[in-house]
């Protein structure tokens, strides 16, 4: 019992504190060179974004954003950066952007961890599902924001973060900063299974902050596990198949379409730390889905080209990346290029 | 042995064997746009001219600072659409009584009366949207952090000891408003502690009310619905004690119906032979169990039974309102769900 709280003691003060960053493990990783698109989103006068939380692309080009302003807003622009329309102005579910995704029927799919909501838009940007329950009002505000529910409710979400598909259209959902789980519903939102529960933890099947999720094509389920440094991978039942801890903290990850599918993770780099961070994070990595690094882009700057704490990446074209930044309040459209020298991948 | 039976008793419907009636449905009732956006729908009523009311909880909830306190506002509308589902108009728009809406419904003048859980505030909209009369009082300003919803005292929510049954004319929570023949007026009250009905004169004078928290009969725990029928006997859905009250017009007890789950929404048909609907609905957070809708006898006998919790067409999630002008054409409004599904029952 003794040397068992000992560790629980030790962890505790070597724990990382919130917002740390992490030097990836990985080494000679060769660059992958690419160009931001310049200016390439044209707002209309008096309309802005704030802090981008989300951003995705449908089959026609088009992209979604999912922004932190003075309310949470979604904006569509066409593939050219113009801005198309707002979406779920004014909508009950939107009050804490944290993601937005567009499933393969073109529907789109946000994410608010203010209202503890998954909302699914159809193309014509009506509401035709929701998951999640916000808070009554009539309780009013609270002061506790991070107790989760024990045990964790098959359908009361606790700040989640994302949501993705699988090719039968279960849904999955990590389910964020309060519970520390990744749920699987069916195509109608019924609770299937979930991996993880209300406590954080490191083992096999725990998680520390589920904060970005995708599926590939044989379904299986690559989580962000942002605060313990790693990528988990979980077949389609959310059994655990492998970890990738070589890449810093995972922040977000996406996975492209297409035969060869690749796996995008972004080793994000907050503010709250000491000179020298920019250094040793920010950038984002390219891997085939069993954890071989092909490559690596980009840097931390708040200079267009640069990234300032990615949040979220749309890898559609693997060699086209969106990415949504939230402390530069903006989308960059990378237009990578090929590899000058190819060396071998780095595992 | 013993607690297996009860897991999985806990699993079925609440009445063995009673007839499911065959039905089909439709979420096309009324049409959402940007002009009036979906949110949960809390009510939903008809006038005689088939114009259907959703009163609904969309946009944002919002608390502003001011003079040392905090007050609070929006977070509900009201719409008004045609009996295509045309959307025509809204009606008490940025309402100061506005805030969680709990239930719409539409007297025999065809005046819109609208119930609102936070500001406990009952408010009747004549005929061309104007304010004709209004009951109880919004609280002027809210605590930070919030009290609890069922503490004593608190502002503008009335006064008194938890579960009193208080004699007076503002309310706790109200839930729902129903009519007699004479135009006298009967609030349930509610959601919050009062436990009791209300009853004003057609001018809005306060009458009496009765009943406490408890479970005897004449006693309410959590009085979610009410309906009057022709002869002026009230029936009260006295959710908390999974029961429906009959009383005389004074408050007499007369009757319970029980097996039915947990009374929510009511609507009493009209015509020479009424019938009494009731929904058990499910929880926001569980759509697993429960759910379905109760076709009654004023007696209690059960007529029929139809659907079940879940997110899917035919199935109802935390159902908050029936309208049954036409006997066998309903209108379900719900909070999960966030839409009004039309209900066709099959001869």
């Amino acid at each position: 019992m003794r040397p068992a709280l000992l560790v629980v003691a030790l962890s505790a003060l070597t724990a990382v504190p919130l917002g740390a960053q992490s030097k990836a493990k990985a080494t000679g990783v060769p660059e992958i060179p690419y160009d931001s698109v310049p200016n390439f989103i044209k707002m209309p006068a008096d309309l802005y974004l704030g802090e981008s939380m989300g951003v995705a692309t449908n089959s026609k080009g088009h992209f979604f954003v999912f922004t932190r302003s003075a309310t949470t807003r979604l904006f569509e622009f066409d593939q050219n950066g113009n801005y198309v329309r707002e979406i779920g102005a004014g909508n009950y579910g939107f009050e804490f952007a944290h993601s937005v995704r567009v499933d393969p029927e073109d529907n789109i799919w946000v994410v608010d961890e203010g209202t503890n909501m998954v909302i699914k838009f159809n193309p014509a940007g009506r509401v035709i599902m929701v998951i999640g329950h916000r808070p009554e009002a009539v309780a009013g505000a609270t002061t506790t924001v991070n107790v989760p529910v024990v045990p964790a409710e098959k359908y009361t979400l606790g700040r989640p973060t994302d949501v993705a598909w699988d090719q039968q259209g279960n849904i999955f959902v990590s389910d964020g900063y309060v519970n520390n789980r990744v749920v699987k519903y069916d195509k109608n939102g019924r609770f299937i299974a979930q991996v993880g529960s209300e406590k954080a933890g490191n083992g096999k099947e725990q998680l520390n902050l589920p904060h970005g999720i995708a599926v590939d094509a044989k379904g299986n389920v690559y989580v962000a596990d942002r605060s313990n440094h790693r990528l988990q991978v979980f077949d389609n039942d959310l059994k655990f198949k492998a970890s990738y801890d070589n890449i810093g903290d995972s922040w977000t990850v996406c996975v492209s379409p297409g035969p060869h599918q690749y796996l995008f993770t972004s080793n994000s780099n907050p503010n709250g730390n000491g000179p020298g961070t920019w250094d040793i994070t920010g950038e984002i990595y390219k891997m085939e889905l069993d954890g071989t690094i092909l490559g690596r882009f980009g840097h931390a700057s708040k200079q267009p080209g640069g990234f300032q704490v990615v949040h979220m990446m749309d890898c559609r074209n693997p060699d086209q990346i969106f990415v949504a930044e939230i402390e530069s309040w903006r989308v960059q459209k990378l237009m990578l290029k090929p590899q000058l020298a190819r060396t071998a991948g780095t595992k | 042995m013993r607690i297996l039976q009860i897991v999985l008793l806990a699993g079925l419907p609440a009445v063995l064997g009673a007839q499911q009636l065959s039905f089909d449905a439709s979420t096309n009732a009324v049409k959402f746009s940007d002009a009036a956006p979906e949110g949960e729908v809390a009510g939903v009523a008809t006038n005689s001219k088939g114009d259907i009311f959703v009163y609904t909880r969309t946009g944002h909830p919002t608390i502003t600072i001011g003079t040392a306190r905090p007050f609070a506002h929006g977070g509900s509308r009201l719409y008004q659409f045609d009996r295509t589902g045309k959307f025509i108009r809204e009606i008490g728009k940025d309402s100061y009584g506005f805030e969680v809406a709990e239930q719409v419904r539409v007297d025999p003048q065809d005046n819109v009366w609208v119930v609102d859980q936070m500001s406990s505030m009952v408010i009747k909209f004549d005929a061309n949207g104007r304010v004709a009369l209004l009951l109880g009082r919004k609280s002027e300003a809210e605590r930070v952090p919030a009290a609890p919803l069922d503490a004593p005292g608190r502002a503008g929510r009335g006064g008194g000891a938890p579960g009193a049954g208080q004699q007076s004319d503002v309310f706790q929570r109200p839930s729902d408003v129903a009519w007699d023949a004479a135009g006298n007026i009967y609030v349930a009250d509610g959601l919050g502690p009062n436990a009791r009905i209300a009853k004003f004169d057609r001018n809005g004078k306060f009458i009496k009310s009765w009943g406490s928290k408890g479970t005897a009969n004449g006693q309410f725990n959590t009085v979610h619905g009410i309906a009057i029928d022709a002869k002026g006997d009230v029936y009260v859905a006295d959710a908390g004690n999974k029961r429906i009250q009959v009383f005389d017009a004074d408050g007499n007890f007369k009757s319970q119906i029980t097996n039915i789950g947990t009374p929510s929404a009511l609507c009493m048909t009209s015509g020479p032979h009424q019938y009494l609907y009731s929904s058990n609905s499910n929880p926001p957070n569980d759509i697993d169990s429960g759910g379905e809708i109760y076709k009654l006898e004023l007696d209690g006998k059960i007529a029929g039974q139809f659907g079940k919790a879940g997110k899917s067409l035919k199935e109802f999630g935390t159902t908050n309102a029936i309208d049954c002008r036409r006997e066998s054409e309903l209108l379900i409004g719900e909070i999960g769900n966030w839409r009004v599904q039309k209900v066709m029952l099959k001869k």
